[in-house]
């Protein structure tokens, strides 16, 4: 943990005890047709080495924005990154070369995608699309790769990966086409990966053995995670931070467990609350009302305030701070002491 | 696979034989032959006659066309208005109009490809909307003002080309009848490549490319470009056919003494066997560029399997 929970973010010193991963006030948005859509609006967070940051919203709250922003892959134009700092062991990204920055991507940052089938090439060999890590970026022969390739798929438990190598990814089950992105992912041992919603289009079963493997494989390294997720369920176990988000702000950071105790925003208090549980079978499943914010018309205030059953007048002008609830922990509720006391 | 081009191949046989029927239906719908022959004069009826059965043109329409595809499948072709067998003329014109087909072909697919991937990228840029702009241009003028025109100012005009092929025609000359030639087809290539890529470049495997730190010529050839040539591939294939056929035009212009010359001449001489012979041979070719053009597709993209 840092001292940077606040919105202010004061900068820390790049020193040896610095974040592997430190994203400062960073603001992205889109230019559309229809005006300026504010996907990012100065979030903050860190990841040390060997720690695993969960990040968790709804759709369109600007948590994978804020990822592809880190991994340098947003679609510029229409993004645009007006401010902010993404300092990877230290240096600012944003400030780098292109070329510079394509080095780090998948050598040093990893990213696994949500849609394994959909991202991985369909007209190639899962043995060649991983192999090519290993080309481009240690210049290894194509049998060299292969061999490695073959290793790959049998440290993310691939039965037979001898036979598969050359098999299409069409060729694979869900599940075994997600721990080829893994795999992809794990080939030059970054320093980081991001998890883009990694278990979002597998079934329950093969959810938890994809989740298992990952926080495995990390536990035998110092790598960090951020594990994007909008699933509470998934993050429990392998997550030692929550960053919640809502319409590109966070509105709470918080170590795991006390989260899950005890939210310190109403946002959080109703996502937990609307997770299915045995013991209230038969009862309705809560949810929260109304729909996310248009990112074309974020609401003046608290974008949270059409939804939130706490709001007050001050909410529908004022954007709250992140409080500093704890430590390592922050609110960005004007109300926080009122929703961690009930 | 085995299998399947087997199969592929035995419903070639009905094309094969109803494409040739309709061509040898047509071509006696064209008038007598045996009069043309006479040119302005009446012949005389019982050398007319003998000349008939000699031809076999005594016979009815059926009768003539098997008699015709037995002939054909021992190698004789019969003789051109000139005397010559029509298998003497394929063997000077074929090898002309390949060489033209191929030059088009060549520059049909380079610069249709170039273009397309250029419009693509750049998508509703200043270069997507001068492809777009160029391309619907040379779809919309035919051939022979293309032709004519390039020919004038390249040729006559300015003398960047010769404005006529040489006998033999060397490569070096057919550079402009092949870019007349190919100009309709590479405007149809560029487009839909334009289109295909893109669609791809917003695919997730793009983005994952990207995203493993690959080069950025790397991720447009390897993972790009590969998936966005499927549907163009499929295009080029079929227009090798339309290449060889669309010469016809393009000989004329040029002077070219290749497969259109000698079907035009064929025509205005109310030859049949120049006629169907060439044809036939331009059905096969057609045929067969097709059947390569669904094995190619199997190779491009790993999801079709054929059984």
């Amino acid at each position: 943990m840092t001292a940077t929970d606040t919105m202010a973010g004061a900068p820390a010193p790049a020193t040896a005890t610095a974040p592997l991963l430190e994203v400062r006030d960073l603001h992205v948005e889109f230019h559309t047709r229809d005006g300026v859509a504010r996907a990012v609006n100065g979030v903050n967070y860190s990841v040390n080495a060997g720690e695993t940051l969960a990040v968790l919203g709804e759709s369109g709250s600007g948590k994978s924005v804020t990822a592809q922003a880190i991994m340098g892959i947003l679609d510029m134009p229409p993004g645009r990154i007006p401010q902010g700092e993404i300092l990877f062991q230290g240096q600012d990204m944003l400030k780098m070369s292109a070329e510079a920055r394509r080095k780090i991507r998948g050598r040093k940052i990893a990213m696994i995608f949500q849609d394994a089938l959909s991202s991985l090439n369909p007209v190639l060999s899962v043995g060649y699309q991983l192999g090519e890590m290993f080309r481009v970026h240690q210049g290894l022969s194509r049998k060299a790769a292969k061999a490695r390739s073959i290793e790959l798929m049998d440290r993310v438990r691939i039965p037979g990966a001898r036979a598969r190598v050359n098999d299409y990814p069409h060729q694979f089950s869900g599940g075994m086409r997600q721990r080829i992105m893994i795999a992809m992912a794990l080939a030059l041992e970054p320093d980081l990966i991001i998890a883009d919603e990694p278990t979002t289009a597998l079934d329950v079963t093969v959810q938890a053995q994809v989740m298992d493997l990952l926080a495995e494989l990390q536990r035998e390294s110092t790598m960090g995670l951020i594990l994007i997720t909008h699933d509470l369920g998934v993050v429990a176990d392998v997550a030692d931070k929550i960053a919640v988000m809502y319409a590109g702000r966070i509105v709470e950071n918080a170590p795991v467990h006390e989260i899950y105790r005890q939210p310190a925003h109403p946002y959080t208090k109703g996502l937990l609350q609307s997770i299915p549980r045995v013991d209230r079978k038969g009862q309705e499943l809560y949810a929260i009302k109304g729909l996310p914010p248009n990112l074309l018309h974020v609401p003046a205030g608290c974008a949270f305030n059409p939804r939130c059953p706490m709001a007050q007048d001050v909410c529908r002008t004022d954007v709250p701070p992140l409080h500093t609830v704890g430590a390592g922990r922050g609110s960005a509720c004007h109300f926080w002491k009122e929703t961690l006391g009930d | 696979m085995g299998r399947y081009v087997i199969r592929r191949l035995l419903q070639m046989v009905p094309v094969f034989i109803g494409t040739t029927f309709l061509i040898f239906v047509m071509v006696y719908a064209l008038g007598d032959p045996v009069a043309a022959m006479f040119g302005d004069r009446a012949p005389d009826p019982a050398t007319a006659a003998q000349i008939r059965h000699a031809m076999y043109l005594d016979h009815s329409l059926p009768a003539q066309y098997v008699h015709y595809m037995k002939q054909i499948f021992t190698g004789n072709f019969g003789t051109a208005a000139t005397g010559q067998p029509v298998t003497e003329l394929m063997g000077s014109a074929f090898p002309v109009t390949i060489r033209l087909t191929l030059v088009a072909f060549a520059i049909e697919a380079v610069a249709g490809i170039g273009l397309g991937l250029l419009a693509g990228m750049r998508r509703g840029r200043f270069a997507d909307t001068g492809v777009l702009a160029f391309t619907l241009l040379v779809v919309a003028v035919p051939t022979f003002v293309t032709g004519y025109v390039l020919q004038y100012f390249l040729g006559v005009k300015w003398h960047v080309a010769n404005p006529a092929v040489a006998e033999g025609a060397p490569i070096g000359d057919l550079i402009l009848p092949g870019l007349v030639l190919a100009a309709v087809s590479l405007a149809y290539v560029a487009r839909l490549t334009r289109t295909s890529v893109a669609e791809n470049a917003r695919a997730d495997y793009v983005r994952t490319a990207v995203a493993k730190g690959l080069p950025k010529r790397r991720v447009v050839t390897v993972h790009l470009l590969r998936n966005s040539l499927i549907p163009v591939v499929t295009f080029l294939g079929t227009d090798i056919g339309g290449l060889m056929a669309g010469a016809v035009v393009t000989e004329r212009i040029f002077n070219i003494h290749g497969v259109g010359y000698q079907l035009y001449q064929g025509i205005l001489r109310q030859n049949p066997p120049t006629v169907v012979g060439f044809v036939t041979i331009l059905v096969i070719i057609f045929l067969a560029a097709n059947l390569l053009v669904d094995l190619l597709y199997a190779v491009l993209d790993p999801r079709i399997r054929y059984a």
